[in-house]
């Protein structure tokens, strides 16, 4: 039996939709709206799956953003994420329906839940994938992922057996722009959450905000660590968005929805503000779409240097504080 | 409490090079190293054992050019080492490389605790330790930045999106934690020296595991790479700025203000 033939009941892209706070997470919309795309090239539906405790609105807003078919699983033991109850679930609405693709967001409870998820279908999984493709004549789904602190592109496939599952990194793709005469089947399906053997018993969360879609990004490395709170000042004062590299992350100076670079957040800023940093590849890989970067580093050689616009070769104890007060000076002027 | 963490050693990634003709990574003049998440693993064992006792085994899958790194976690303070080793394992993804890891796990026998590192530096799929988790059939805490055991009961700082959860769960429990979620501690110089000249790491075969040899290495495998392919780096200008700091801070300014005046006008 040909490979083509073996899979042929397994048809159509599922797409995992996260949420929170009574909303499609955004990079659910943004995998919507690739699934759409993916799914003219295949002749095929997109359906959305979401897990969670009264979430039926959120089923119409992802026929909006492009499912066909929405499968609804509602239980009071999917109110809050736990990857056992949310594999037990997802595994048998996979199961049931034969998508020959499923997409998640590479948050963390996507990656979660996807690595456990692979193992129990038996079949392959490519995380982080900022490119999503369809090899047409093969229908085989092709993803890019970034490898060895993001200069390399890998691009897999999985052959050999369905789904064909990734994780996608957000920001990649755009939102779809929402169509609300769409129509689309709404479904619910079984929720038999099984045996649980985590807890969350409190959670803390913020609405970090999304430094990804910044315009301008003041971003302090570990030579800013000491005046952390003039970049603050300062980025106040120019109403811009700030990030930290990794070391900063680390001592905890912000967490890790505001680290620049491929272990954290990747950002296409029309101007980035680099302070500090000493331009390791984790990081640069992180402001690549930048437009333009400054960077400031008292010292020349700093590997920073080759991957900035503008290099400014100074002292950020001197410099900051004429940032500041400067900035301030055109914040009183207008 | 009997803790095994599962390390991997990866090539420093700065000393990596990509052949445009080849389209390989060319590896051969770079230096390894115990991947970074996997030391604050180790870290966060040994603080375990020193609070509640017990033992720490360190588990790695790979060719024996690992077992110096092996000794140098043993140096760190581990008790004993396992290198999973055959030609067999070679080209394995996630799939294979969690299915062996578990099976080594399962001979080692009773555990309570395994702890990884999030992701690795060279593949950052973090896919191994929820796959681990599936395999053995225990429950998962991924993400994790902080620890503590109150009798039965461990409870985890796990990392989500705009903040963190407190998990509770009990053994046996698998836990990937975060780069940078503690301090590693150097190894210590002795142990070191014991290590390299008479420790004897535990060495073991596809066979020795008696695992499913279709589901080990790259026939094991549920994905292939196709191809590898370079972003090309991005042009920068790199001008210099000079004439002191109100210059310097001028310009910025400018540059400021050429963005925020680009977006009124749009």
């Amino acid at each position: 039996m040909t490979e083509a033939a073996q899979f042929s009941d397994f048809r159509g892209i599922m797409v995992y939709l996260e949420h929170s706070d009574g909303k499609l997470e955004r990079v659910s919309l943004e995998l919507l709206g690739r699934a759409r795309e993916l799914a003219e090239v295949l002749g095929a539906d997109v359906t959305g799956a979401i897990l969670g405790h009264d979430v039926g609105n959120l089923a119409e807003e992802a026929v909006q953003f492009g499912a066909d078919r929405v499968l609804v699983a509602d239980a009071s033991a999917l109110e809050q994420y736990t990857t056992e109850a949310f594999c037990n679930v997802l595994a048998d609405v996979v199961r049931a329906r034969r998508p020959e693709i499923l997409l998640l967001g590479a948050t963390h409870d996507g990656r979660d839940l996807a690595g456990r998820l692979a193992v129990r279908l038996k079949t392959g999984l490519t995380a982080h994938a900022v490119q999503v493709d369809i090899e047409p004549a093969t229908r085989l789904l092709i993803c890019g992922v970034p490898a060895f602190g993001g200069s390399i592109i890998a691009r897999c496939k999985c052959p050999r057996s369905r789904p064909q599952m990734a994780t996608v990194r957000p920001g990649i793709f755009p939102v779809p722009t929402g169509d609300p005469l769409r129509r689309g089947v709404i479904e619910m399906v079984q929720a038999n959450v099984g045996q649980v053997r985590t807890r969350v018993i409190e959670r803390s969360v913020t609405t970090a905000a999304d430094i990804a879609r910044a315009e301008i990004v003041v971003i302090a490395g570990r030579g800013a660590a000491t005046y952390f709170d003039s970049v603050r000042k300062f980025a106040d004062s120019i109403g811009s968005a700030v990030g930290v590299t990794r070391p900063l992350a680390d001592r905890e100076f912000l967490s890790r929805d505001y680290q620049v670079g491929s272990t954290g957040v990747a950002i296409a800023p029309k101007l980035a503000i680099v302070l500090g940093a000493s331009g390791a590849a984790h990081f640069v890989s992180g402001i690549r779409e930048a437009e333009t970067v400054i960077s400031v580093n008292k010292d020349p050689e700093a590997d920073i240097t080759s991957n900035a616009d503008y290099v400014v070769v100074d002292d950020l104890g001197r410099l900051l504080p004429a940032l500041v007060s400067k900035s301030t000076q055109g914040v009183r002027d207008r | 409490m009997r803790i095994v963490v599962c390390m991997k050693v990866v090539p420093k990634t700065e000393d990596v090079r990509f052949d445009p003709q080849t389209k390989t990574l060319d590896r051969s003049g770079a230096e390894s190293e115990i991947n970074q998440p996997d030391k604050h693993a180790i870290e966060l064992a040994l603080q375990l054992r020193e609070r509640h006792g017990g033992e720490v085994l360190l588990l790695a899958m790979g060719p024996s050019f690992f077992e110096p790194y092996l000794r140098l976690g043993i140096a760190m303070g581990a008790d004993n080492a396992f290198l999973l080793s055959d030609k067999a394992f070679a080209g394995a993804d996630t799939y294979p490389t969690s299915y062996t890891i578990a099976s080594a796990i399962e001979k080692i026998g009773r555990f309570d605790l395994i702890i990884c590192g999030e992701e690795s530096s060279d593949a950052s799929t973090g896919q191994v330790p929820p796959g681990v988790a599936e395999w053995l059939g225990i429950p998962q805490v991924t993400y994790v930045s902080q620890l503590s055991v109150d009798g039965d009961v461990v409870r985890a700082k796990r990392t989500v999106k705009g903040g963190y959860e407190i998990v509770e769960a009990s053994f046996p429990l698998l836990v990937s934690v975060e780069l940078g979620c503690n301090s590693p501690r150097f190894p210590d110089f002795r142990r070191k020296r014991w290590a390299e000249k008479e420790l004897k790491l535990t060495v073991w075969s596809a066979a020795d595991l008696g695992i499913d040899p279709l589901n080990i290495g790259s026939k094991g495998s549920h994905t292939i790479v196709e191809e590898l392919v370079e972003l090309p780096r991005p042009a920068r200008r790199m001008l210099r700025v000079s004439g002191g700091v109100e210059d310097e801070a001028g310009l910025i300014l400018q540059k400021i203000k050429e963005v925020s005046s680009r977006n009124e006008q749009s």
